[in-house]
């Protein structure tokens, strides 16, 4: 019996030379090694170590059902809700893609803030990792902006004051305020004209910066190594073969343990778009259902969920000196204070297990101020809400300018050498 | 924010279309069953019968209709479709918009969405809600969505209700009247019960048509969540058997 291969040239043969063919142009074994195979990471990753991964999944989802949805849909005022509704209807599996889509927006920011919050526990943002974290900052400010023009595009009535009360915000500016929101509008009202920036936004800007910052993050990790729920350096033990002790090859070990994380978020994630693709109004809310009405207010007009914390924080902040600015520089800074979190942070040590009562305090009460926020920027601006807004931006605000004086009084315990497995 | 506010106090100036459910009179559960294929017949059937003379389903088509409540082509155009569409159009109402801008104030909403954007419980109670007001142009009011420009059309199945008053007296020392309830008052072809399951019917088929895909989404769902349980299961021995020589 012949065989058609000759014997000489196994197949596995031919592939190994097609690799070493690849590999003098451009070089495939050298990144593969450098961020996958044999990139180190610490042996200790726990639960928190999870949603990176999971994030960078989900901004892949984001990008391929969102190509699917744009093979539909219309960017035009008078057909966008139309269009969104024959995806719904018509389109094959079209209801599957914009329900990924639209809940792929939330678990985004689900993944990420439990990604951030990670970083708060085990001091991932210090040094040597501050430009690690000022890119995720980064990533995160894109992220807002990336929602915020999405969220125009269904063109249901919420879409539309959601949009005119963010895109107000710029008129509290003294002086260019009105010009800037007739700039940014391309019109003197949210309009067609509108829609369409947006969706060029969208669609094209704002994923490439993404894309761009999710890459320069990673770059930026795999520089200087990944931190761990120790929070300290593995590359200072190294053994014999030059490898961090208590470090591990991300290929295998890394990719069958996120692969694992990745599924158990699936389940969670199929069963909130299957089951309740509107999470009771907070992924899709009730007045997007109606096209956009300009004569017809929302009773309520909210931000979608993950904007609220800081949309509570703008309306805690009360207008004087005859100008709204206030609650609006309070919003920014609220966010751009982030940025300066590596340098606020004095404390001898990185992780959360090494730190003293005051920062695990700090933390505890930070993160469950965050929620609470988040709930008052849902509900409306009414008691007891509005003075629990003001609490919770004091103690917001509290946290990170404090900082730099609680982490250093705190009462620490030493770092081991090693990592604790 | 000069705009804003503007936009803000022109939807202020008509109350009938801003304050929406703003009645504060209490929703009634519908206990609509899409899964109930019958009642979504008869459903379907009082929506064409009464509703799609003035409202359209404009994102509904017949073809799906049939094929999802187990209409046979023939049946369907029997029973539900009189003005000579094709069956892959969708549900739109012949009467046109100009014209009913001009009777009614404002053009009746297309329903393709309404019990996603208000809810079934809305649209339930609202249909259930007309009263007697000889001040409004169509003799009625309706407490879910006071001042509202419908007519009530199912007047004759229902009757007409009466309203009941309670006087209040405000902060301010007024005293006004203020509507506590609906009795009974001109009898309608069907008795109370038998109202209120036909409006159910109804909700059930609005629900229906505002996500028609529902149904499938559901069914699917469940394997999709087995599969990925079981998926699960085997990551995780994945996992465990190459982190089996991690020290």
């Amino acid at each position: 019996m012949a065989d058609p291969r000759p014997a000489t040239v196994p197949a596995s043969g031919r592939l190994a030379r097609l690799g070493a063919w690849i590999d003098e142009r451009f070089p495939m074994t050298e990144l593969w090694n450098e961020h996958v195979g044999q990139y180190y990471a610490p042996k200790n990753f726990n639960f928190w170590y999870y949603f990176g991964s999971i994030a960078l999944f989900v901004l892949a989802l984001q990008i391929v059902t969102g190509i699917f949805l744009t093979m539909s849909y219309k960017p035009s005022a008078t057909e966008a809700f139309g269009s969104v509704e024959y995806i719904m209807r018509d389109v094959e599996w079209g209801w599957l893609i914009r329900y990924l889509h639209s809940t792929g927006a939330s678990a985004f920011f689900v993944v990420v803030y439990l990604h951030m919050f990670r970083a708060l526990l085990y001091g991932s943002h210090r040094k040597p990792r501050e430009l690690l974290w000022i890119f995720g900052v980064l990533i995160y400010l894109a992220l807002m902006a990336e929602a915020f023009f999405g969220y125009l595009l269904p063109w249901g009535n919420m879409s539309y004051w959601g949009a005119q009360v963010i895109v107000s915000l710029f008129g509290t500016f003294p002086l260019i305020g009105d010009a800037l929101i007739e700039w940014i509008r391309g019109d003197y009202f949210i309009s067609d004209i509108t829609l369409n920036r947006f969706f060029a936004l969208h669609v094209v800007a704002l994923p490439l910066v993404l894309i761009f910052l999710v890459v320069a993050h990673i770059l930026a990790l795999h520089e200087v190594g990944s931190n761990n729920p120790d929070g300290i350096e593995i590359k200072k033990t190294k053994g014999q073969d030059g490898h961090p002790v208590d470090g591990i090859t991300f290929h295998p070990y890394y990719t069958v343990k996120d692969l694992f994380g990745l599924s158990v978020f699936l389940v969670i994630f199929a069963g909130v778009v299957f089951f309740a693709p509107e999470m009771g109004g907070l992924f899709l809310e009730a007045p997007n259902f109606e096209p956009a009405n300009p004569l017809l207010t929302p009773e309520h007009i909210a931000p979608v969920w993950y904007f609220t914390p800081y949309y509570a924080i703008l309306r805690a902040i009360p207008a004087f000196a005859g100008t709204q600015i206030w609650g609006v520089l309070a919003l920014f800074a609220a966010v751009l204070l982030l940025f300066f979190v590596p340098w606020l942070d004095k404390s001898p040590v990185k992780s959360i297990r090494y730190r003293g009562p005051i920062y695990k305090t700090a933390l505890m009460v930070f993160a469950a101020n965050f929620i609470m926020l988040g709930y008052c920027g849902l509900k409306p601006a009414v008691a007891p809400f509005t003075t629990l807004s003001v609490i919770g931006t004091i103690l917001y605000f509290a946290f990170f300018l404090a900082m730099p004086w609680y982490s250093r009084i705190d009462r620490t315990k030493p770092e081991p050498a090693r990592v604790n497995s | 924010m000069k705009a804003l506010r503007a936009v803000v106090l022109a939807a202020a100036a008509f109350p009938a279309v801003a304050g929406a459910a703003e009645g504060g009179y209490p929703l009634q559960p519908a206990d609509a069953d899409v899964s109930n294929l019958a009642s979504l017949q008869r459903g379907a059937r009082n929506f064409v019968n009464y509703c799609l003379g003035c409202h359209s389903a404009k994102y509904m088509r017949y073809s799906q209709l049939a094929a999802d409540l187990a209409l046979t082509e023939d049946e369907l155009r029997k029973n539900l479709m009189f003005t000579g569409e094709r069956i892959y159009d969708t549900m739109d109402t012949a009467m046109p918009a100009e014209k009913a801008r001009v009777w009614f104030g404002n053009a009746p909403p297309d329903l393709s969405l309404i019990t996603r954007s208000r809810g079934t419980d809305y649209v339930y109670t609202f249909l259930r809600a007309f009263y007697l007001d000889p001040s409004r142009p169509t003799g009625v009011n309706n407490a879910v969505l006071p001042g509202t420009a419908m007519p009530h059309v199912l007047a004759g199945l229902q009757g007409l209700q009466r309203p009941r008053y309670e006087k209040v007296t405000g902060e301010d020392g007024a005293t006004v009247e203020h509507l506590v309830g609906l009795e009974p008052g001109v009898p309608g072809e069907l008795p109370a019960a038998a109202y209120d399951s036909f409006v159910r019917d109804t909700v059930a088929f609005l629900e229906y048509v505002a996500e028609p895909t529902k149904a499938k989404r559901e069914a699917l769902g469940v394997w999709v969540i087995l599969f990925l349980l079981m998926f699960t299961a085997f990551t995780w021995f994945l996992y465990k058997e190459y982190w089996k020589d991690v020290k």
